[in-house]
């Protein structure tokens, strides 16, 4: 999704990768793809756009046979709760998230993720996985249906369910490719099927 | 952002801007302008005292604005809120980190502190942006530890011919540098006065190692698209909207012209029953002393 914020370094992680990629700025141009990123940019710009250019009825369409994946602003898009202030969102995902919930730019960190199994794929497997924390949202709920594939500090930072991925950190600006290839990998099996 | 090496900060910093990339950054002088503009779409809000045109008209010393307003402005919106310093105000700098605004703006628009030297941007945990007319103004003030650069323009004069010159100019000295062989580049840095390191960096690249936003006369959406088109990856607008007759019709066409900034037909949509823009001023006829892109270096 190319409305607003980081999609050029998410598509230059898919290209480390060899995946082809396009920009979507239309619901026409969704039709055809094997999955959906929503990248990190701010949510309150994006939903607007979601809203005012009536592609929030058509990605909810799409994601519901097709795997999607949003990190930051993209996670709190998905959420099916937002708080700090409370939004509209996606309801993709059953989890509660709060906006800016470390706090303002100065809070940004970057930390060491503690990934499970199903993550650590690829050649990188047991390396340090890093997540890039930038005016991040935390996950303060997630429903019964919820797998946490990485925590820091104890709390989810990267989520699934069913189809959709969810993180609050922001792989696509590292060069690791660990959490792009399980999404590449969720979408492969999807469109297998 | 404490307990960071520096070179995982410094990542944070240009991570924030990677955030607004394709968005729209307006300038407010107070709360009420803060909301309209985070409803119209705003990736992100600049507060100043004085929008650069009244600057431009009014004269006097132009200085970081008030701390009370830039407080009441941070209280109004959930975007991040950037705040400018005069150039070289280390002082002024380290007021807006202890307010904990999300980015600082080393610039031209307001008066200069030092005529000489800017900030000396590392040792702080807030990233900072700052101006520039070519890639060897980008270069320096990267090397002093700007995360984000914004073309200059001229601020306040609603007229976006000094905004294309200078995306025109730093798009084109990048691709110049890039063709270069290696043996070139040292003689290269040198007449651009930009650290050798950076420009091997570029040349490499074949791009800046920062995002590259632009700024400083634009007024309309087809202002907007224009320096889209040209390479900058997000604008800055400041007198253009809060100037005009309609802000809140003109911010959401300006925000959805960045994005769409090559499809003529939603240009079209976004240029239709705007109002009055600004007035705006024949760039040319300003004296050199009018001139706010001429402060730094």
């Amino acid at each position: 999704m190319a409305i607003q914020g980081d999609f050029q370094a998410h598509s230059q992680a898919l290209a480390r990768l060899d995946v082809p990629f396009r920009f979507v700025k239309k619901a026409s141009e969704l039709s055809g793809l094997a999955g959906l990123i929503l990248p990190g940019g701010e949510s309150t710009t994006c939903l607007k756009f979601l809203v005012e250019e009536e592609l929030f009825e058509p990605i909810r369409e799409f994601a519901a046979g097709h795997p999607v994946f949003g990190t930051c602003a993209g996670a709190i898009l998905m959420a099916d709760k937002v708080e700090n202030p409370s939004q509209a969102s996606l309801g993709l995902v059953r989890m509660t998230l709060r906006r800016n919930a470390y706090g303002r730019q100065l809070a940004s960190s970057i930390r060491i993720l503690d990934p499970e199994p199903e993550l650590d794929l690829g050649p990188e497997a047991g390396r340090a996985l890093e997540a890039v924390l930038i005016r991040a949202p935390v996950i303060l709920e997630v429903g019964p249906q919820v797998r946490v594939l990485a925590r820091t500090d104890g709390r989810p930072v990267l989520v699934r369910e069913g189809l959709r991925l969810a993180g609050t950190f922001h792989p696509e600006l590292t060069s690791d490719t660990r959490v792009h290839r399980y999404f590449c990998n969720m979408a492969l099996d999807s469109s297998a099927e | 952002m404490a307990g960071q090496s520096g070179e995982q900060a410094y990542r944070l910093k240009v991570g924030l801007a990677e955030m607004l990339k394709g968005g729209v950054i307006m300038d407010v002088t107070t709360a009420e302008q803060a909301k309209i503009a985070e409803a119209a779409g705003a990736v992100a809000v600049m507060a100043l005292e004085r929008v650069p045109a009244d600057i431009r008209k009014e004269g006097g010393v132009a200085r970081m604005a008030s701390v009370q307003v830039i407080r009441s402005i941070m209280e109004a919106v959930s975007i991040p809120v950037m705040a400018k310093v005069r150039i070289g105000h280390a002082a002024e700098a380290q007021i807006l980190q202890a307010l904990e605004v999300d980015y600082i703006d080393e610039s031209e628009v307001l008066t200069p502190a030092d005529e000489e030297h800017h900030i000396y941007k590392h040792p702080f945990e807030v990233p900072f942006v700052c101006g520039a007319r070519n890639l060897g103004e980008a270069l320096r003030r990267i090397a002093e530890g700007a995360a984000l650069i914004r073309t200059k323009g001229e601020a306040g004069s609603g007229n976006v011919v000094e905004a294309v010159r200078h995306i025109r100019a730093i798009v084109r000295e990048i691709k110049l540098l890039a063709t270069l062989p290696e043996e070139e580049l040292m003689s290269e840095a040198k007449k651009m006065g930009a650290p050798y390191e950076l420009v091997r960096q570029v040349a490499r690249d074949g791009r800046l190692p920062v995002p590259n936003f632009s700024a400083g006369g634009i007024a309309t959406p087809a202002d907007a698209a224009l320096v889209m088109q040209l390479g900058a990856e997000a604008a800055f607008v400041g007198s253009g909207i809060f100037k005009s007759s309609d802000p809140e019709r003109r911010a959401k066409a300006v925000v959805k012209a960045v994005t769409h900034y090559n499809d003529p037909a939603v240009l079209l949509q976004c240029s239709e029953q705007l109002g009055e823009a600004m007035r705006g001023l024949d760039v040319a006829r300003l004296e050199e002393k009018d001139l706010l892109q001429t402060r730094g270096w």
